[in-house]
């Protein structure tokens, strides 16, 4: 045995039921099961069918984020160095600056680790706090009803934190983890059962509470005092027309070298996410299937109405597709499986009705920008249903081929 | 004062709350809540309509054929509610103007049809009036603690008293703009439900269905 078993053995009698801390016992049993299988066994009438657990799954997901961080801590300072190299300003400002000085890191916008590391000290706070903040309230809510911790924040607080823009102050990126893990999550009796997207619950709260750090033009830029307009809203102003004004290609989107929040930006790196949730069966091909139909038929559908005043109705699928949060929110937010639809054909209609949401939401609501987070909080709530219908109509099919009526 | 009154009017604070244990009047409490001082001249419309209604319904009660029971009561609701309206036009027409539609819809509030159905139908008209005085008040709680947590959160304020200084006027607060909208009534009322479950657990609805422990239960005894 090796030390490290040792030394949790000795603990264990004491957050056991009669030691001295019993309260403490759901931690214990998370540093224990991430070193060591649990030794406990399945009981009663059931099996086995993948060897995949919980923890394994969530781990999965945080890994498939770390491309989005990269390019995501990458782009942030790209933007930052850009503007400031065409605004003329020499140096980052306050704690951040000094940090790079320290590190004598420069503001170069054309190297990779100028950039890299000054979006890094935007993205790395807001996830510690967001995961500091997450880790008290899940141990909190396990210790006092005896659950499990699961490993549910760890996907929660990195997905929050790449949904948000770099300038987000960090009291509000705590208060936005805390909405979305006590009241997305919690109330409805922890992971498992919770039948809205944690971290979009959060980033909801967040965008109807303080509308003004999470939305508009002033925040996606790391520099004070820069507006510059989002993809989105550009195409919301005048269509293909005004993107392309701008200077908007689809290879930009596809590097990702465009203003957003922190880890949206850059379709490359959700795609290496993506391949390797759909490589281990994690994410659901049919969700992200059924939204990419949505949105084609949708925007189609806008594109053959066309619009007089409405420039959105004229944008094509290929840009919808790859400007603003859909990419990320079809990989990351769309497939969790928790509040997603449960059978094959559901999730294929789930993700049609987050696309066609999506769209509708960006095209004829003139007050949201971007539609896929209020899209598949919609349909998060529709999933029990979308799920019943398909369970129906196999009894009905299967009632009829055995000729019982 | 009899226990039976002591319950008709002390009950429906917490224990048997309209709003919180009988889901009712919901519609009133995300519409009227932005401000305190509304809502708390809300809680003293519907209160006395609860409590005049419930009183004249039960004088008639034994008068009153069941075939038109409904039709009666609506009736008796309904010029009630026409008098506090007017007395609101009169004395205080500004709060009038914010409660708007809302001081109208306390006719087709659940709670003063439920009250007069189900109690003022069946018992004497001095209970029936505390029993209309006691729902008033547990639907006054509810309404001013989600008042008073929106429009603190909301604007800073309280009663129109700035507590919070925002940051639009040289403050350090940044109001929640969430808060005032309806959804985060809903949210707070939720919350209070919750904690007056915890403080009467016998309120907690049994579980539809219980959760198979697949692991051996844990020597600790947390899983239930």
């Amino acid at each position: 045995m090796s030390f490290l078993r040792r030394t949790l053995d000795r603990i264990e009698p004491h957050v056991s039921e009669g030691g001295k801390y019993p309260k403490l016992y759901a931690l214990y049993e998370a540093v224990d099961t991430i070193f060591y299988s649990p030794a406990d066994v399945n009981s009663g009438r059931n099996h086995v069918r993948d060897g995949i657990d919980l923890k394994r799954v969530m781990i999965y997901v945080w890994l498939a984020a770390m491309p989005c961080v990269i390019i995501g801590c990458y782009n942030v300072g790209l933007q930052a160095n850009s503007v400031m190299a065409a605004t003329g300003i020499a140096e980052v400002g306050g704690w951040r600056g000094d940090i790079l000085a320290f590190f004598g890191i420069g503001n170069d916008p054309a190297s990779f680790f100028d950039n890299f590391w000054l979006g890094f000290w935007y993205w790395f706070p807001i996830y510690a706090t967001v995961f500091i903040a997450g880790a008290f309230w899940e141990i909190l809510f396990a210790s006092v009803r005896g659950h499990e911790i699961n490993e549910g924040f760890f996907v929660t607080s990195i997905l929050l934190s790449l949904i948000v823009p770099a300038t987000l102050p960090l009291w509000q990126a705590a208060l936005g983890i805390s909405f979305g893990i006590v009241i997305g999550k919690e109330v409805f009796g922890g992971t498992g059962k919770n039948f809205l997207n944690p971290a979009l619950t959060g980033r909801a709260f967040l965008y109807f509470a303080y509308p003004a750090q999470i939305s508009g033009d002033a925040v996606w830029v790391a520099v004070d005092g820069y507006t510059g307009a989002t993809a989105l809203s550009l195409a919301a102003s005048g269509g293909v027309q005004a993107l392309t004004d701008a200077g908007f290609t689809i290879q930009q989107s596809l590097t990702g070298a465009i203003a957003g929040s922190i880890g949206e930006t850059s379709l490359i790196a959700i795609g290496i996410g993506a391949a390797f949730l759909l490589f281990t069966k994690i994410a659901s091909w049919r969700i992200m299937f059924g939204v990419v139909v949505g949105v084609v038929v949708m925007s189609l559908l806008f594109n053959a109405i066309g619009s007089d005043t409405n420039p959105m109705f004229g944008l094509t699928p290929q840009w919808h597709l790859v400007i603003g949060g859909l990419a990320f929110g079809i990989v990351y937010m769309a497939t969790d499986p928790v509040s997603a639809a449960m059978t094959d054909l559901g999730r294929f209609w789930y993700g049609v009705l987050i696309g066609v949401m999506t769209v509708l939401i960006r095209v004829v609501n003139p007050a949201f920008p971007e539609g896929i987070m209020l899209a598949i909080l919609f349909a998060n709530i529709f999933a029990p249903l979308i799920d019943w219908f398909v369970v129906q109509a196999n009894m009905k099919r299967r009632a009829k081929r055995y000729a019982i009526s | 004062m009899a226990s039976e009154a002591r319950k008709a009017l002390f009950e429906p604070l917490f224990s048997n709350n309209p709003i919180a244990l009988q889901i009712l009047g919901i519609c009133s409490a995300l519409a009227v809540t932005t401000q305190l001082s509304v809502a708390l001249i809300m809680c003293l419309a519907l209160t006395s309509v609860l409590a005049f209604s419930n009183l004249s319904i039960s004088l008639i009660r034994n008068h009153v054929p069941s075939s038109i029971r409904i039709i009666v009561q609506m009736t008796i609701i309904a010029s009630l509610v026409i008098v506090v309206d007017q007395i609101l036009k009169a004395y205080a027409f500004d709060v009038s103007k914010k409660l708007a539609v809302f001081v109208g819809l306390i006719i087709t509030n659940c709670i003063v049809m439920g009250r007069a159905e189900a109690f003022a139908m069946k018992n004497g008209p001095w209970l029936s009036f505390l029993d209309g005085i006691g729902n008033g008040l547990g639907y006054s709680v509810i309404l001013i603690i989600v008042g008073a947590v929106r429009e603190l959160f909301g604007s800073g304020s309280l009663l129109g008293y700035q507590l919070l200084a925002p940051v639009s006027e040289g403050g350090w607060y940044l109001p929640n703009g969430l808060m005032l909208l309806s959804p985060s009534a809903f949210i707070i009322i939720g919350l209070t439900i919750w904690v007056i479950r915890s403080t009467y657990p016998e309120q907690v609805e049994e579980a539809d269905f219980e959760l198979q422990n697949a692991h051996n239960a844990p020597a600790h005894g947390g899983a239930r």
